[in-house]
């Protein structure tokens, strides 16, 4: 009896290390970024699984922050968030650009992103997508919508919504004519601009209808036409757009704030040649257009734009005329000090009365 | 006004059960009633009635000829000690008292005098700084009467509050009640399954059964004369013969018992020639060799067992068809030389007999 | 003798090495780091600095007053429902309709906080559910937005908790006499006075423990004030949360965690204190 139950027992453990065998890639990424189609070609073509986890910025920083960068073999910050916090507790490790299919993006787009994760001489992450935060306007209720100063206009009292988060700060930083991202280098400044900003959004406070938590809430406040001007992406523009063709997205006239997501390899990741595999796997022009086509998201993949859905292009050249890209403002890499400096700001805004 | 509670055709119904059926009865002022009957049998329903905590379904009850119907129990002029008591452990045993008084917004001077002075006339005197748990069972029973007391209620209920005590606490707090209620002369209704506690205490005495009043009377007359098969069961110690009636002559009557015997006794209602009849008998009616057996009836039993109980000792005998009988057994020393197994004679006057046509059996 | 002391310990041992795997060394950890910061030189320090920014800031300290306030409030206010929803329960309903009740108590907790707070969120919003029906019936000519202020916040976390105050008051008033009631009305209380002296006297124990519970569990709450409050319903959990996630600044936090613990278990001292009672005879 004793040695069936060893038998067994040796087996189950026999399993499970064949079980381990089968190569994983373990990716931190967001909702949406690994869609289940392209996991499966994945593994088609090269064997390895893909095992995905949902966060977002802070979180993904918290989570390898916790274990000091083990855990995953990829994550997809946004571009922003490297450098500070790279200096600050090397939760990544180098990027070796030499692994990665240059050719496959928009060069511009990879030269940015390499020139704004450069911590200690070497760069930390390659671009995957990108996107805007701007006005998501219900044009039969709020006809002429377009500048982030309508998000503080009287005409939309109770019918406006914004998220209590560091783009709307900036936003407003530029609704105001700062020039916030110039003034990253100036604490003082930048100090007396949030100051600004907090009186203004307090004053704010009785247009606005809430403070929405995540993009599902804001789009449930769109959709059902409860609110009118919406500061948020554009993904959630053209989504609701899909229904009521009244609401889109629109980029505002002081500029949409551009954000970059990128591939980051943790600093304790195990199976590094799978996060290289899946690099060069998803940029491909197929997979990204893929993925642009079903959440509505540019990627930096350079041949892709001919394979996307012909509506989301559509979405793309509706809210974008080629003035409007001009214009983003992209966001440059955050100094780790201001970040406390805003937090403090935002508390005191949502506390307010 | 004579009478401090009457109760006119009070019946109360649970669904299709009849707990209380068309009850009425007077109680009189300052007088010690008892309400006597087995469990079950709608003593408790018919007291939380006069309480006000359950609402009849017909009938009237007037307390000092006010009319109670739908007069909340906390604005009658009744109060109720319950059968465990239910003093409130949060309090002293003061602030127990006290209760009552506070209610009826009385100053907290007087308040405090009044609870002193009942505290003394319950014999606790000193006691209100003290906790419920840290009273005796007779104490905290007299701590519940006087909570009740004190509110100087027109009728006093008592549910069975004896009940819990053990006996010989019991048969000291028998007589301490029935001294209190002479002393404090108010009108007390009390109800019990115990017969002895009923005919020591109590001026009159309800025998209840099944929802009905069998008889009401002294203890003397229910004992004496009762008024139906059931009060002569219930009341007191009875032997009982089942028989059939084989001579009638007015008030008396000879019946003949299953088992041969031939017995002249007083009859209890109407009999005739022949119909079926039970004879009860009292232990005590029965002499143990009796001298004088002129106009008695005697006969012959085995001695079984002697069930020696002090004063109340008594003899557990057979008769020759097998028909078990007590006879009293006096403590005068003359009967010393009885033993188990030995025959004795035994006769009894007829007036001590009495004979009722044969029910039909209980449930029937 | 000796025998089942050994097996005594050695049943202990897991949940030995789960409080302090678990809980003892984590604790110990936020503790050390909540006296960690950092010079101007960005060196790390050993530091009360993060506890003395709480008191110094206006927007911490305010917060956490505001947070405890609407805890009271909270915890009053499930105690106010929670005493005859329980007492009806224990005490009125037939035997077979009070597992009924108590299951419906339940019932809402088999699902998560997160589902139960957005179907109120679907009921109560301007598009709502609520807004619909009474849009239909003529109640109101034009849709009335319930969410995203504080009545609507309180209303959730007393939903949320109320399965918390409940649960204990049932089981207290379970063991209450029925006869000491009756007692109290037949000397002439009223029901006001009943419950008052009779009735919640007894339930204390109970009280106390449900209080405690809610209070606590309010305290801690994340994702009502969050999602149903309003613009102004800054929660010290949130800001607890900002300081983990969205400002990094871990320490900060972790005084911030050790603050709201010790300054909760202060206002149950407090509490206990004010209507007399012991930690251990709350807690058998």
């Amino acid at each position: 009896m004793k040695k069936v139950i060893v038998l067994a027992s040796l087996m189950l453990f026999a399993f499970a290390g064949v079980a381990q065998a089968a190569e994983t890639l373990k990716l931190l990424t967001w909702k949406g970024y690994a869609p289940k189609a392209l996991i499966d070609k994945f593994e088609k073509e090269t064997g390895i699984k893909v095992e995905a986890t949902y966060s977002n910025n802070e979180e993904m920083i918290a989570k390898l922050r916790a274990t000091r960068g083990a855990g995953f073999d990829l994550a997809q910050p946004s571009q922003d968030r490297i450098s500070s916090v790279q200096a600050k507790f090397k939760i990544y490790q180098p990027m070796d650009y030499s692994k990665i299919d240059a050719d496959l993006f928009i060069p511009s787009m990879l030269d940015a992103v390499k020139k704004n994760t450069l911590v200690k001489g070497k760069s930390h992450a390659v671009p995957f997508c990108w996107g805007t935060s701007g006005l998501v306007v219900n044009s039969a209720k709020a006809p002429g919508a377009s500048s982030y100063k309508d998000l503080l206009n009287e005409k939309y009292k109770g019918r406006v919504t914004y998220r209590l988060k560091r783009p709307t700060l900036i936003a407003m930083g530029f609704a105001l004519g700062y020039n916030p991202f110039e003034l990253y280098s100036d604490p003082k400044a930048y100090k007396m601009m949030l100051d600004k900003i907090e009186k203004t959004l307090i004053a704010a406070k009785p247009l606005v209808n809430n403070y929405y938590a995540n993009g599902d809430a804001a789009l449930a406040s769109i959709r059902s036409e409860e609110v009118y001007v919406a500061m948020t992406w554009e993904s959630i523009g053209w989504k609701a757009h899909a229904d009521n063709k009244a609401i889109d997205y629109i980029a505002p006239k002081e500029g949409a704030l551009g954000w970059i997501d990128t591939f980051a390899i943790p600093a304790k990741a195990e199976n590094v040649d799978a996060a290289y595999k899946w690099i060069n796997f998803i940029l491909k022009p197929e997979n990204a257009a893929y993925f642009s086509s079903q959440e509505n998201v540019p990627t930096a993949s350079k041949g892709a734009n001919k394979f996307i859905k012909p509506e989301v292009a559509a979405n793309f050249e509706r809210s974008f005329p080629q003035e409007a890209i001009d214009n983003i403002k992209w966001y440059p890499p955050v100094p780790a000090k201001l970040e406390s400096m805003e937090g403090k700001t935002l508390d005191r805004i949502k506390a307010a009365n | 006004m004579d009478n401090d509670l009457s109760v006119r055709n009070l019946t109360k119904k649970f669904g299709d059960f009849t707990a209380v059926d068309n009850v009425s009865f007077d109680v009189p002022n300052g007088s010690f009633f008892s309400i006597l009957g087995p469990s079950g049998c709608g003593k408790t329903t018919m007291l939380r009635m006069v309480a006000g905590f359950e609402e009849p379904s017909s009938g009237s009850i007037e307390i000092r000829g006010r009319d109670m119907l739908g007069v909340e129990p906390n604005k009658r002029p009744v109060n109720l000690v319950f059968q465990h008591l239910a003093l409130f452990p949060m309090m002293t045993v003061a602030e127990n008292i006290a209760f009552g008084l506070k209610r009826r917004k009385m100053a907290a001077g007087e308040t405090a005098k009044r609870t002193e002075t009942m505290l003394e006339r319950v014999g606790l005197p000193g006691y209100g700084a003290k906790r419920i748990d840290q009273l005796s069972g007779g104490q905290k029973q007299r701590v519940a009467i006087a909570r009740c007391l004190v509110l100087e209620p027109s009728v006093l209920l008592l549910d069975e509050p004896l009940g819990a005590l053990d006996l010989k606490l019991r048969e000291q707090m028998k007589v301490e009640l029935k001294k209190l209620q002479a002393k404090v002369g108010t009108t007390f209704i009390y109800i019990t399954h115990d017969q002895s506690e009923a005919l020591v205490m109590s001026d009159r005495v309800a025998v209840m059964n099944r929802g009905r009043y069998e008889q009401v009377g002294t203890p003397q007359e229910l004992y004496n004369e009762p008024a139906t098969p059931f009060v002569a069961r219930f009341v007191g110690e009875n032997n009982a013969w089942a028989g059939s009636v084989s001579e009638c002559d007015g008030k008396e009557v000879v019946i003949r018992t299953d088992g041969g015997f031939h017995f002249r006794c007083r009859a209890k209602g109407a009999l005739r020639n022949g119909d079926r009849a039970d004879l009860y008998l009292r232990p005590e009616a029965m002499r143990i060799n009796p001298r004088e057996t002129e106009g008695q009836n005697v006969f012959e039993v085995t001695v079984k067992t002697i069930l020696f109980d002090g004063a109340n000792s008594r003899l557990l005998t057979v008769t020759p068809d097998e028909q078990e009988l007590l006879v009293t057994l006096p403590q005068n020393r003359k009967f010393d030389h009885i033993a188990p197994g030995d025959g004795i004679t035994v006769g009894w006057h007829p007036e001590a007999g009495i004979c009722f046509a044969e029910q039909e059996r209980e449930g029937a | 003798m000796k025998g089942s002391r050994i097996v005594f310990w050695l049943f202990l041992a897991p949940v030995l090495v789960w409080l302090l795997l678990l809980i003892v060394l984590p604790h110990m950890d936020l503790l050390i780091m909540s006296f960690r910061g950092e010079n101007d030189y960005g060196d790390p320090v050993w530091t009360l600095q993060n506890y003395w920014n709480f008191f110094r800031e206006p927007i911490y300290w305010l917060t956490f007053v505001r947070t405890a306030l609407y805890s009271v409030i909270t915890t009053a206010l499930t105690l106010v429902i929670g005493l005859p929803v329980s007492f009806h329960i224990a005490k009125i309903a037939r035997h077979k309709l009070q597992s009924t009740l108590s299951l419906l108590l339940l019932l809402p907790f088999w699902v998560s906080e997160l589902v139960r707070i957005y179907g109120w969120m679907i009921l109560l919003r301007e598009s709502g559910v609520l807004n619909f029906f009474m849009l239909k019936l003529g109640i109101i000519k034009t849709p009335i937005e319930m969410l995203y202020n504080d009545a609507t916040m309180i209303m959730g976390l007393v939903y949320t908790s109320m399965l918390f105050m409940v649960v204990p008051l049932i089981s207290v008033m379970e063991s209450l006499d029925d006869s000491l009631i009756e007692a109290a009305y037949d000397l002439g209380a009223s029901r006001l006075v009943i419950w008052w002296d009779i009735i919640i006297p007894h339930c204390k124990p109970g009280i106390s423990s449900g209080c405690i519970v809610v209070f606590m569990l309010a305290l801690g709450n994340y994702l009502t004030p969050n999602l149903m409050g309003g613009k102004n319903s800054l929660w010290f959990t949130e800001q607890i949360y900002n300081q983990f996630i969205a400002s990094f600044n871990w320490s900060q936090g972790s005084a911030f965690g050790f603050l709201l613990l010790l300054l909760s278990s202060l206002i149950i001292w407090v509490g206990l204190k004010l209507s007399r009672q012991k930690l251990g005879e709350v807690a058998s």
